[in-house]
């Protein structure tokens, strides 16, 4: 066994050489003072961990049966002294650890701004911090720059030593929004909004992904990141630019139907208010937005009124189609906004109406339709209040 | 026929749910049926039927329903692991533009199923065997409190089973990792069949395990033989008695937030949906309040195992046994503080963060206590290095370093960097594996002489144990690297081909595990053929030291011919050593439960209820509903409940174990 063992490791060894440890070896200095807390830490419970497997090492080996010149003491069983040792070592290392943790955690907490770009320099306040919005999509992600008013899929580039603000959300279901050599991840998550503060020290092209599977596409949603001088990230937005095209809310409409392996898109122009639609689930125009909702309800909501204020829902993401014995679908109808001003809002349902079900790459999906039973559970909604 | 009377009648079943035209499945179903036919050929020629029915699915002893737990342990083993090696194959192989061998429906399916069957299907009834087959015998007790409750747990866990099973050949199972995370597992991410069987697999199991649980615990708080304070109980019944109040605290809210699933699913109401307010934030909390004491509800046990097995072995008594049970208790406590370190990356505050994660790191200081208590049992011991103590020794080695990088990923910012990364994938799986996995087979090996009455073969245990262990390193190891690569888990497909090397190694690890499995098989089948050379006449093959040693090995029906009466926590150690004289006369007829059909009647109606909801066929649903009430309701008036072994049938038990006790000396 041993010997396979050692067969095993010869690769291994080779392997090693030519592989990328991002994670102990990153290029953002969040993403650093990361790695830091896991070497220290690691260091700081091998103290006891390194004793503990020696110790059981030592002890197997000499007071193994046939050993009979090791003491015997079948009676003994309590000591006080080395109680005390053996609850006070492990609760010593985790003070330690407690007080690394709690300033660790504060310190890299990702919603607080950045205090330093690197070890040993301060951010400079005379420039602006990057803003970039991420929408989590099925299955691709895309980047909007609002100072910039562009937006790309499965491509980002920043600037190097410039803080990067990332307000970070999905369409559909959960992702985790992950660039190793920039920062930790945190989750992209629908109708929620998480946020990440991080800068990179050194130019380069990095790998992000998902980290958190969110079904069929998921292997396929990475997407470079790449750190840029100024000037090359001046040039690179140019070229986004001269890329034209304009992402509107039809546009994203369409952008947000499942799709895999997508290539790298860019639009010279995007809708200002597009990530605040996306964050609010009402893209589609004549939805009430969340934070309508929210303002509504924290007033004491719209009574009984409010009950009955949905439309019919011809579209969700792609495949709801109702629930076996519940009501139909339906969403939250609008009552009023800039551009949708009461009454129009059940004509102009834009979203694209694809019946067709999504079917995985393998299996044919079983057919599946709702019985048309009425709701008896939620009690009846008049369909449309127009 | 109309399309409607055949929805009425099939629901939302077709031909077309079924996976004809997936080789793969159409292999592993002829596979299957042709094994299992031949099996119940086999049963019918042999008449065994009958046996079967009579001795063990009607059976309410618990040594019997011990041992059912452990065999659909084994056997769903070979199904969660046959999931493992097609992962890693996968893995391997999808590099440089490969596809791999298995598409995402697939691919998506395997990785979910192999999660829930290894947790719900494999660690749970290995462990709820064990505690089931011991702890009645460790305290001196006849059987459980509720006989016939312990085996409509068994077959209601069963039920669970065959529902998960049912979904490899009829439909899909879910496709969205082994939690199922809304909005994904919602119906309109995941309209189809597969997170359907996932909801009403695990709640049919889920009764089954939460009756099991309030069993246990009215078993060890009442059934306690006199003499037995709580400070004098062996240290397995403890933790098990541990185990099973997380069990009854912790289920129920698995139950509830299914529950809150399937009326989101079923009927349209929001809990867990993105629009109308609802939260998947909730459930996402929800079920890991469930999902961290599960953890502990798996490793308590084989915490409890391997104390036992660590004294025995070493003969000598268990140092600090009073703080080992303390630390079973701080444990069993702190499990639910610390549910929130499993989801650090979905933005909670730094403030929270830390505190969840500095009470996980808490729980470290007992677990590390335990693992000094075992250290110094050992010193000054005279360790006999049978199977189980082997694996006790493989168990302390492996789990210090799963501790370790448990610890690690506590740390919030170390785990913003390796949450959802192959180096958690290699976390848990030490933890688990090199826990629970290793204890279940350290405490299959301690107890088989007890329930069979001959020993296992140590040749093919040892290979089987080499087996597990350098494939145990070999497979998750390289996970770790990769996890410090930056690797997510669950990815079908790999762009880098660098990583390649790592998942190969991974994937021979997986592959010599697979032999330990295998050796783990012949070792049962040698020892079987052996058995004579390997019997166990004295009923304590090890020099063992607890009260389940003072019976014949197999135990009688009823355990004890008198209620055993305990000065010490080693009381059969003590009994050995002040001269204990096994009674020879004066036996009495034993008070015992009567089987009954039941508890495998009533999980066959609930198994059938949610195959029926599954597939929307409401008829069927309805009606077993109905039967469970009939059926429920009519074992109430079952009055011939319990019977008395006569006493000559006790005597001839008993002089039987004289006379065999007489031969061996």
């Amino acid at each position: 066994m041993s010997r396979l063992k050692i067969l095993a490791l010869l690769p291994l060894a080779a392997a090693l050489s030519g592989c990328d440890y991002v994670v102990l070896a990153p290029a953002g200095d969040i993403a650093a003072q990361q790695r830091d807390l896991v070497i220290i830490s690691t260091v700081l419970m091998l103290l006891i961990v390194v004793p503990v497997m020696a110790l059981t090492v030592l002890f197997a080996w000499r007071y193994r049966q046939s050993n009979t010149d090791a003491r015997y003491e079948p009676e003994w069983d309590h000591s006080t002294a080395l109680e005390l040792v053996i609850w006070s070592a492990p609760l010593l290392i985790i003070v330690c650890l407690g007080a690394l943790t709690w300033m660790g955690t504060h310190l890299l907490d990702p919603y607080r701004t950045l205090g330093r770009i690197h070890a040993d320099r301060a951010v400079d306040q005379s420039k602006a911090p990057l803003e970039v919005d991420v929408v989590a999509l099925d299955w691709k992600w895309l980047f909007i720059y609002p100072d910039y008013g562009i937006a790309t899929v499965n491509e980002l580039a920043a600037p190097v030593d410039r803080p990067i603000t990332f307000r970070i959300t999905a369409s559909s279901v959960m992702n985790s929004f992950y660039i190793p050599a920039l920062a930790g991840q945190i989750y992209a998550m629908p109708g929620m909004e998480t946020k990440l503060h991080a800068v990179v020290n050194h130019a380069g092209s990095y790998k992000g992904f998902s980290a958190n599977y969110s079904g069929a596409g998921f292997s396929g949603m990475r997407f470079n990141f790449q750190g840029l001088d100024d000037k090359g990230f001046d040039a690179w937005v140019a070229s986004a630019k001269s890329a034209g095209g304009s992402l509107g809310r039809a546009e994203y409409l369409q952008l947000e139907k499942p799709s895999e392996n997508e290539p790298v898109r860019r639009w010279g122009t995007v809708d200002a208010d597009l990530y605040r639609l996306i964050l609010n689930m009402c893209v589609e125009t004549g939805k009430m937005c969340q934070s309508e909702m929210m303002a509504i309800d924290a007033k004491g909501g719209n009574g009984h009124e409010g009950l009955n204020n949905t439309l019919p829902l011809a579209y969700d993401k792609y495949a709801r189609r109702g629930t076996a014995l519940g009501p139909e679908p339906s969403f939250v109808a609008g009552t009023c906004t800039p551009d949708a001003p009461q009454g129009k809002t059940t004509a102009s349902i834009t979203a694209p109406v694809d019946m067709a079900p999504l079917l995985g790459a393998g299996l044919k999906r079983p057919s599946f339709t709702p019985l048309k039973s009425s709701s008896f559970f939620l009690g009846l909604r008049p369909k449309s209040d127009s | 026929m109309s399309p409607d009377f055949l929805k009425l009648i099939f629901g939302r079943l077709t031909i077309e749910s079924l996976p004809l035209h997936e080789p793969i499945v159409v292999g592993t179903f002829a596979v299957v049926a042709t094994g299992g036919l031949v099996m119940l050929a086999g049963l019918t020629y042999l008449r065994l039927w009958g046996y079967l029915w009579r001795e063990w699915f009607t059976s309410v002893d618990h040594k019997r329903i011990g041992i059912m737990y452990m065999i659909l342990g084994i056997v769903m083993l070979l199904r969660g692991f046959a999931d493992a090696l097609m992962m890693r194959l996968q893995q391997a192989l999808a590099f440089g533009g490969s596809e791999g061998y298995l598409n995402a429906h697939h691919y998506d399916q395997i990785f979910t199923a192999h999660g829930v069957i290894m947790i719900f299907f494999v660690a749970m009834p290995l462990v709820t065997g064990l505690m089931n087959y011991v702890v009645p015998l460790q305290i001196g007790a006849r059987d459980v409190s509720f006989p016939f409750l312990n085996n409509f747990s068994f077959w209601m866990t069963v039920g669970g089973a065959v529902l998960v099973m049912a979904s490899l050949f009829i439909g899909e199972f879910a496709r969205t990792g082994w939690l199922a995370y809304p909005p994904l597992s919602n119906i309109g991410y995941s309209p189809d069949v597969g997170v359907d069987y996932y909801i009403w697999g695990l709640q049919v199991a889920g009764v089954g395990t939460t009756l099991s649980g309030i069993n246990l615990i009215c078993t060890i708080v009442k059934l306690r033989c006199p003499g037995m304070t709580m400070m004098k109980m062996p240290v397995f019944t403890w933790t098990s008695l541990c185990t099973n109040v997380l069990i009854v605290a912790s289920f129920p809210v698995l139950t509830v937030v299914l529950a809150l699933l399937t009326l989101d699913r079923y009927v349209g109401t929001n809990f867990f949906t993105n629009d109308f307010g609802g939260s998947p934030m909730m459930y996402v909390n929800l079920i890991w309040i469930w999902g961290h004491p599960e953890v502990y509800i798996l490793v308590l046990p084989a915490f409890g195992i391997f104390s036992e097995v660590t004294s025995t072995f070493s003969g000598k008594r268990l140092f600090g046994y009073t703080s080992m049970v303390y630390a079973t208790v701080v444990i069993t406590i702190l499990s639910y503080l610390v549910w929130l370190h499993h989801f650090f990356t979905m933005g909670s505050g730094a403030s929270v963060n830390s505190f969840f994660g500095i009470t996980t790191m808490i729980i470290s200081i007992p677990t590390g206590a335990k693992m000094f208590n075992w250290l110094f049992t050992m010193y000054r011991g005279r360790i006999r290095y049978e199977l189980p103590m082997l694996w006790t020794i493989a168990f302390m080695l492996t789990f210090v370093l799963g501790g370790m990088t448990g610890v690690l990923l506590a740390v919030p910012p170390a785990d913003f960097v390796l949450h959802n990364s192959l180096f958690l994938i290699a976390h848990f799986h030490n933890v688990i594996i090199g826990g629970v996995v290793f204890g279940a087979f350290a405490g299959i090996n301690y107890w088989f002489p007890k329930a069979f009455g001959f020993k296992l073969d140590p040749f093919w245990g040892k290979l089987s144990f080499w087996f597990w262990v350098t494939g145990f390193y070999l497979a998750f190891m390289p996970l770790y690297v990769l996890g410090l690569m930056g690797v997510t888990r669950r990815l079908r497909v790999f762009d880098d081909p660098s990583l390649q090397i790592w998942f190969i190694i991974a994937g021979i690890g997986a592959f010599l595990v697979f032999l330990g499995i295998l050796s783990m098989l012949m070792q049962f089948a040698v020892s079987f053929l052996k058995r004579e050379q390997l019997k166990d006449v004295t009923g304590d093959p090890w020099d063992a030291r607890t009260l389940e040693w003072a019976t014949s090995s197999p135990p009688p029906d009823y355990n004890f011919a008198f209620t055993p009466v305990v000065h010490d926590n080693d009381a059969w150690w003590d009994m050995k050593r002040r001269g204990y004289q096994r009674p020879l006369t004066g036996f009495k007829p034993i008070h015992m439960p009567s089987s009954t059909g039941t508890g495998i009647i009533l999980a066959g109606l609930a198994t059938a209820m949610g195959f029926g909801l599954i597939w929307y066929i409401w008829w069927l649903a309805a009606l077993s509903f109905a039967g469970l009430l009939v059926v429920g309701i009519g074992h109430t008036f079952n009055y011939h409940r319990d019977f008395d072994i006569p006493a000559d049938d006790v005597i001839r038990a008993e002089d039987a174990r004289t006379k065999l006790l007489a031969g061996a000396k």
